[in-house]
């Protein structure tokens, strides 16, 4: 933080004339893009229908405004079937990302050269693609249901428990894998004695974390016909039955703050 | 060495130590596993007449198709990443006053609740819902995906400013304060340098986040690659298709990778 001397006074300052500019032309580069991108994405928006936006967002309450609550007995079979999506997809997921966060993680991979990056690769490219994409692809794949949805849900998650475990597997205390080595332990026993055991609570918060947000997503994977509390949704949409769309979104939302509130007592418990 | 000690074996401690709770937990996760599955309707048939399109698909991932739609790929993508530019510095000017609104040590409690209530009305849907209703209220295009990503960022972003501004030392702040300084200069010259670094690598997840739903809430009309996406579909153009993952892909890879960078220049 220099001092810097304006006709001869001395003043302080936070930044340095030269770092002050430079920070000026950051904002104004950033200033241009968002002006540039504003004028790309508005091109082709028909204002007429963004200034009625009031109007239709006032019908859309009134609309919505008088819940159809009989309809509740229709969604407790897609409720358990959102559950199950969520709950079998990570399960799978587990499955497949522990190893593959062992072959990720530069302590414990059996070839940096080869195995690793393929590793990375398919935690990246899983991690890219949201699980509604993946549900889309699915579904035109093995068709519309509950299996796309599972595996929707697996292929996501496996990047997202993938990357976390690995760089969890990376920041482990190495003597305590170096001591269960000296004792003549195999590669196995020592992953398993040495390794295990102080990835286990990063591993159960990251999965327990995984499950609250595939509970949210497989509420919505129905929209792309992967099955669950969506495909409700969708029927009512298309039918513009706006009064059973909001208890659709009343059941969603209990679901999600439930979910949320699950993972929270047990994270708090393991951890 | 007394025999009696030569005897005890060492054994690693088990998970969940109440007898009763390890059986109450593990027999229930079995049932649970049995019912659940129990109820999967598997159409076995129709998975096996996919498989073939499964195999289309891969074929077309080893052999994507980038121009017979390329003008569409190119509409769709820039919908899509001038949304996400939008989006995020709107939803960052938005959520920075939230933000501090929200954080227990620099406003009064009324304002602190109202800035709460905002945050957990933004982070109680996901986007794609959020989408349904302004492509309802503000018709189909990029502008209700702009509006939609805008609000979620208020919710993700204003609730981690928060905690940040929370935590942040208050030996500066008392300094600051010391001197005479009224709020503005309090938030400027105490909170301002402490919380930058954090508020700018967030912003920037952030735009990584936003760009990856800017694929998905096209499915509902919202404008973007996403919608692209779901035409290609539709149409069993596996290879476009193909084509449109692989640049989603590689663009997320890119913004990790430099965000990565200017994270570490920036601290």
């Amino acid at each position: 933080m220099p001092v810097i001397a304006v006709r001869e006074t001395v003043t302080w300052r936070q930044r340095t004339s030269a770092r002050q500019l430079a920070l000026w032309v950051g904002w104004l580069a950033l200033a241009a893009l968002f002006v540039f991108s504003w004028q790309v994405m508005t091109k082709n928006t028909i204002w007429a229908f963004v200034w009625d936006a009031p109007q239709q967002a006032g019908d859309l309450v009134s609309r919505m405004a008088n819940p159809r609550l009989g309809y509740l007995s229709q969604l407790w079979w897609p409720l358990w079937e959102t559950i199950n999506i969520a709950t079998l997809g990570t399960l799978l997921a587990i499955i497949l990302s522990v190893p593959l966060a062992f072959l990720a993680a530069r302590n414990t991979t059996p070839s940096a050269i080869l195995v690793r990056p393929v590793a990375l690769l398919i935690i990246v490219s899983s991690r890219s693609i949201n699980s509604i994409i993946w549900g889309l692809l699915l579904v035109a794949i093995i068709g519309p249901g509950q299996v796309a949805g599972i595996f929707a849900i697996m292929l996501r998650s496996l990047g997202f428990i993938g990357k976390l475990l690995y760089e969890a597997i990376e920041e482990i205390d190495p003597s305590q894998v170096e001591a269960v080595t000296a004792t003549g332990a195999s590669r196995s026993q020592v992953i398993d004695y040495g390794i295990v055991p102080q990835i286990l609570p990063a591993f159960a918060g990251i999965t327990v974390f995984r499950w609250d947000i595939n509970i949210r997503e497989s509420t919505v994977l129905g929209l792309v016909g992967a099955g669950g509390l969506g495909l409700k949704l969708q029927a009512s949409l298309n039918v513009l039955a706006w009064n059973q769309v909001t208890v659709i979104f009343i059941v969603i939302l209990a679901t999600v703050l439930l979910s949320e509130w699950v993972s929270a007592k047990i994270r708090h418990a393991i951890i | 060495m007394t025999p009696t000690t030569a005897a005890r074996r060492w054994r690693r401690p088990v998970f969940i130590r109440s007898r009763a709770w390890r059986f109450a937990i593990y027999g229930g996760a079995v049932l649970y596993l049995v019912l659940a599955v129990g109820s999967l309707e598997v159409n076995w048939l129709r998975i096996y007449e996919g498989l073939d399109r499964g195999w289309r698909f891969v074929q077309g991932f080893l052999a994507p198709d980038f121009t017979r739609r390329w003008r569409d790929i190119v509409v769709g993508f820039e919908e899509s990443l001038t949304m996400t530019v939008t989006s995020t510095v709107v939803g960052v000017l938005i959520s920075i006053p939230i933000g501090i609104g929200a954080a227990r040590n620099m406003a009064p409690l009324p304002v602190y609740y109202v800035c709460r209530a905002i945050v957990a009305l933004s982070r109680a849907f996901q986007e794609i819902i959020i989408a349904i209703l302004f492509v309802a209220m503000f018709g189909f295009g990029p502008f209700a995906g702009f509006l939609t990503l805008s609000f979620a960022t208020i919710g993700f972003l204003a609730k981690l400013l928060a905690e940040d501004i929370e935590d942040i030392d208050e030996a500066q702040a008392e300094a600051v304060r010391a001197t005479g300084a009224n709020w503005g200069q309090l938030v400027n010259y105490a909170i301002q340098p402490q919380v930058m670094p954090r508020l700018i690598g967030l912003s920037l997840y952030r735009l990584d986040i936003n760009f990856r739903e800017s694929a998905v809430i096209g499915i509902v009309g919202a404008g973007g690659i996403g919608a692209t996406l779901n035409t290609a579909m539709e149409r069993y153009a596996y290879d476009t298709a193909a084509a449109i993952m692989i640049l989603i892909i590689v663009i997320v890879m890119l913004a990790e990778y430099s965000s990565s960078h200017i994270r570490k220049w920036v601290q």
